[in-house]
């Protein structure tokens, strides 16, 4: 057991904050947010020239074969600065249904483009209904000829609003909660069948909803076997919770920092108001917070490797359920702490508790996962917590 | 970064698991998995067993007769043996004073106390808290004064847990009045058999007076060599002591044990004819804790792994007493919900195990409001959660 980063590790996480530091202000955030802009071109092909893209990806099509340590690192910058760009979105969740799904010369076509910044992507999957439910698909894929034509309504697809492709889940087969009969397409964002609006969300992130009437797409757009994405979605998902689960412990990291910095300069009674025990205490309560969930985080994204794919999805929905409560307890302290200067859109903290809130809706929040991993209980036996099984006598 | 156990790790945690199923005895594995007292004698043969292996002193170096393991090493031990139902030795000796006396203590009282320690032949005691001095114990007013070659001591210690068994104190006394308040302190060991020191049980509010005592200490006679360090060092040594404490404070293995068996009583016991972990308010309530547990054991391995690497414990290693204790009191706390007025019934006397009588409601039953309200005490002990929290934010946070 070693939980100690590599050189290269290192050089990776000190580069990407370089770059933000000097690259992407609190200020410059909110200028594109009031802008109603999705990104910034330019960061983007700056993380591009860092070669930040294409760490997930094998070295075949440009990348540098990193793995789920890797993008944690790299996720927990962004949410240290609070980055509303869609590395989720491209590089984690389309990106990795391309890479662990697509055909070869699929692979060649899109991962290259991901990973210099000229192509974006986004997954569209949840649906009006869905709520947290990953095999709920209303969407239908039928067979039209050797086309397909897909009919259906996608929603809070992230990032939606500046991709160029969307990769959209399809019923090709059996009911509405199957796990079977889930199939993945690419379809062109400048398909004229495809209607839908965008907006944005409380944290800043633009939002597509879609409207699918009837669009007709190729054999070529297939992602994988028909009727059998719903394994891969599972992983890209528990893939994409592991990364926003290290994007929350840098979000966790920088409120905790800025509420300890607020304590020791504002005064009131005459004295920084750090030195009352109150607020010592709710520090440190904040700080217990932090490290427990940046242990969880360290489980999910290193679980991610695990050949049991049950013990990888208990492992990650442990940490989601946990960084979700720890998250929203710090945040909520981080505003009290400022008193109405936490209040306040000019001050950077709202904003990263926002982001916390946002962080803990995505992809389930902590009741859904909680409830998830009790399920899970029994079925396998992954952190060995049943063993003493011990037969209690009856009287 | 490697989240898994290396192999080497893992051929130790199987000789652990051997070990402790075929050494740990039976009877004293029922009684801890049953919730019964665990008395000095059932301890005692644990402590021998282990002597036996070379595995009584975990964290001693091995030329002293110690297992030196790695914190991890630690670790997995100790979730190996409590979840197979292993009592906790007594820690005033080998985890406490042993540490101080290997780094402190005079070649005289290296060779005259560490050996019968490891052996268990001896047992100690804590003798810091007073009456009047608790959370502020750099206040304390026990008096030692020096004649003729030997300490004089009076005053009164309180709340001195196994005090009744215990064979010597290491005890804070008073030895100066200038200066700083704990710059009069210093650190003697004190026979228990000695005249002048008695020991008078305490009664507390689980319904036992097993447990902790006040010690009286009345003209005793301390020779002047029982001494640790120098004179006015006290408060120094007792904060190395403080510092020695591992991550084997959060308690996870007993933890993961309790959390079984919360989840066996909780299938057990029924509401509307369905087991009560079916239940989804309760059920809700055993998975927070069993994350919250998780994220805890996590910490641990976190903290663990950085001392494996020889570098310091970084600031995460402050929060395991504090989580730990939480959740061991949360434990013991749905442990006694899930049995709903089973709890109710008040029979110290089941706790023993050679008692035969009516049990009331289900065997495991009858221990467990007992225990919760033991359990109030992990909170309190080896410095308040309160105090943990000033520590923190002082030396942490720098608040
Ligand atoms: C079961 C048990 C076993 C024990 N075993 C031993 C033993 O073997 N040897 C030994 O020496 N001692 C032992 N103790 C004593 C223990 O260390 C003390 O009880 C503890 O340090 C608290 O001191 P106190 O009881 O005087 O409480 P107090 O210090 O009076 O505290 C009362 C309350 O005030 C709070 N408080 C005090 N100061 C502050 C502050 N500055 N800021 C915020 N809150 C504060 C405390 O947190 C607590 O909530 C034991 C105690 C128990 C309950």
């Amino acid at each position: 057991m070693d939980f100690s980063f590599s050189e290269e590790q290192k050089l990776l996480k000190d580069s990407i904050d370089r770059f933000l530091e000097k690259n992407y202000s609190f200020e410059l955030r909110q200028s594109m947010i009031d802008e109603r802009q999705t990104m910034s071109a330019e960061v983007w092909q700056g993380l591009a020239g860092l070669g930040v893209l294409g760490v997930p990806f094998s070295d075949k099509y440009g990348g540098f074969g990193g793995g789920g340590i890797e993008t944690m690192l790299i996720m927990e910058s962004l949410g240290n600065h609070l980055v509303i760009e869609p590395y989720l979105s491209t590089v984690v969740l389309a990106g990795g249904l391309v890479d662990r799904g697509a055909a070869d010369w699929q692979k060649q076509i899109i991962l290259p483009g991901i990973i210099d910044g000229t192509m974006l992507l986004s997954f569209a999957h949840a649906e009006p209904q869905s709520r947290f439910s990953v095999n709920h698909v209303e969407t239908v894929a039928k067979p039209d000829g050797s086309n397909w034509v897909i009919e259906g309504k996608k929603s809070l697809v992230l990032h939606g609003p500046a991709a160029e492709k969307v990769i959209v889940s399809a019923r090709t087969s059996g009911e509405m909660n199957d796990l079977d009969g889930v199939s993945l397409f690419i379809v062109e964002c400048d398909e004229e069948a495809l209607g839908g609006h965008e907006y944005p969300l409380y944290d800043g992130t633009r939002v597509l909803d879609l409207q699918l009437n009837r669009v007709k797409v190729g054999p070529d757009s297939l992602i994988g076997p028909i009727g059998k994405a719903m394994p891969l979605i599972t992983e890209i998902i528990d893939r994409a919770v592991a990364a926003l689960c290290a994007e929350a412990i840098g979000v966790m990291d920088r409120t905790h920092q800025m509420t300890l910095d607020y304590l020791k300069t504002r005064e009131q009674f005459g004295v920084p108001i750090a030195r009352f025990q109150a607020l010592q205490h709710k520090s440190v309560d904040m700080f217990i917070n932090l490290e427990q969930a940046r242990s969880m985080s360290v489980l999910a994204s290193g679980s991610l490797g695990f050949s049991s794919s049950l013990e990888r999805s208990k492992a990650v929905a442990a940490a989601k359920d946990f960084i979700g409560r720890a998250g929203r307890s710090l945040g909520q302290e981080a505003i009290q702490l400022h008193g109405g200067m936490g209040m306040t859109q000019e001050l950077a903290v709202g904003h990263y508790f926002k982001r916390l809130e946002a962080i803990d809706v995505m992809f389930g929040n902590s009741s859904h996962h909680r409830r998830e991993f009790a399920n899970f209980d029994g079925q396998d036996n992954p952190v060995e917590y049943t063993q003493p099984r011990k037969k209690w006598k009856q009287i | 970064m490697d989240i898994k156990l290396s192999q080497e790790d893992e051929k130790f945690k199987n000789e652990v698991r051997d070990f402790v199923a075929n050494k740990l005895p039976k009877d004293i594995a029922r009684k801890v998995l049953e919730h019964r007292h665990i008395g000095k004698e059932d301890t005692g043969r644990w402590h021998a067993a282990l002597f036996k292996k070379g595995w009584a002193a975990p964290n001693w170096p091995s030329e002293s007769g110690g297992a030196q393991w790695t914190a991890l090493q630690q670790h997995i031990f100790d979730e190996e043996a409590s979840i197979a139902g292993a009592p906790r030795l007594s820690p005033f000796g080998i985890n406490m004073i042993g540490p101080v006396l290997l780094e402190f203590g005079t070649a005289y009282q290296k060779e005259r106390f560490l050996p019968k320690i490891l052996s268990g032949e001896e047992w100690w005691c804590q003798g810091y808290s007073e009456p009047g001095s608790g959370s502020d114990l750099a206040s304390l007013r026990t008096q030692a004064q020096l004649k003729e070659g030997k300490y004089i001591v009076n005053g009164q210690k309180t709340w001195t847990t196994q005090a009744h068994w215990a064979d010597m104190m290491f005890c804070l006394v008073r030895t100066g009045q200038e200066g700083r308040k704990q710059d009069g302190i210093s650190m003697l060991l004190i026979d228990m058999h000695h005249p002048g020191v008695e020991v008078r049980p305490i009664s507390t509010i689980d319904g036992g007076n097993q447990e902790i005592n006040e010690v009286w200490l009345q003209d005793v006679e301390v020779p002047a060599e029982n001494i640790v360090g120098e004179e006015g060092r006290g408060w120094t040594i007792a904060k190395y002591l403080l510092s020695h404490e591992r991550t084997n404070t959060a308690g996870v293995g007993a933890s993961k044990r309790e959390l079984a068996i919360l989840k066996q009583i909780a299938s057990s016991e029924t509401l509307g004819g369905k087991p009560i972990i079916e239940d989804a308010l309760f059920r809700d309530k055993i998975t927070k804790l069993e994350i919250d547990l998780l994220a805890l054991e996590w910490t641990v391995l976190r903290v663990a792994a950085v001392e494996a690497n020889g570098e310091a414990p970084g600031p995460e290693a402050s929060i395991l007493k504090l989580r730990g204790t939480e959740i061991q009191q949360e434990l013991t706390e749905l442990q006694m919900e899930a049995i709903g007025p089973n709890a109710l019934p008040h029979l110290p006397m089941s706790l023993e195990d050679n008692w035969i009588g009516p049990n009331v409601g289900p065997k495991y039953a009858t221990p467990l409001a007992s225990r919760y309200f033991n359990y109030r005490k992990v909170s309190i002990y080896g410095g308040t959660n309160e105090i943990q929290r000033n520590i923190i934010s002082k030396r942490v946070l720098g608040l």
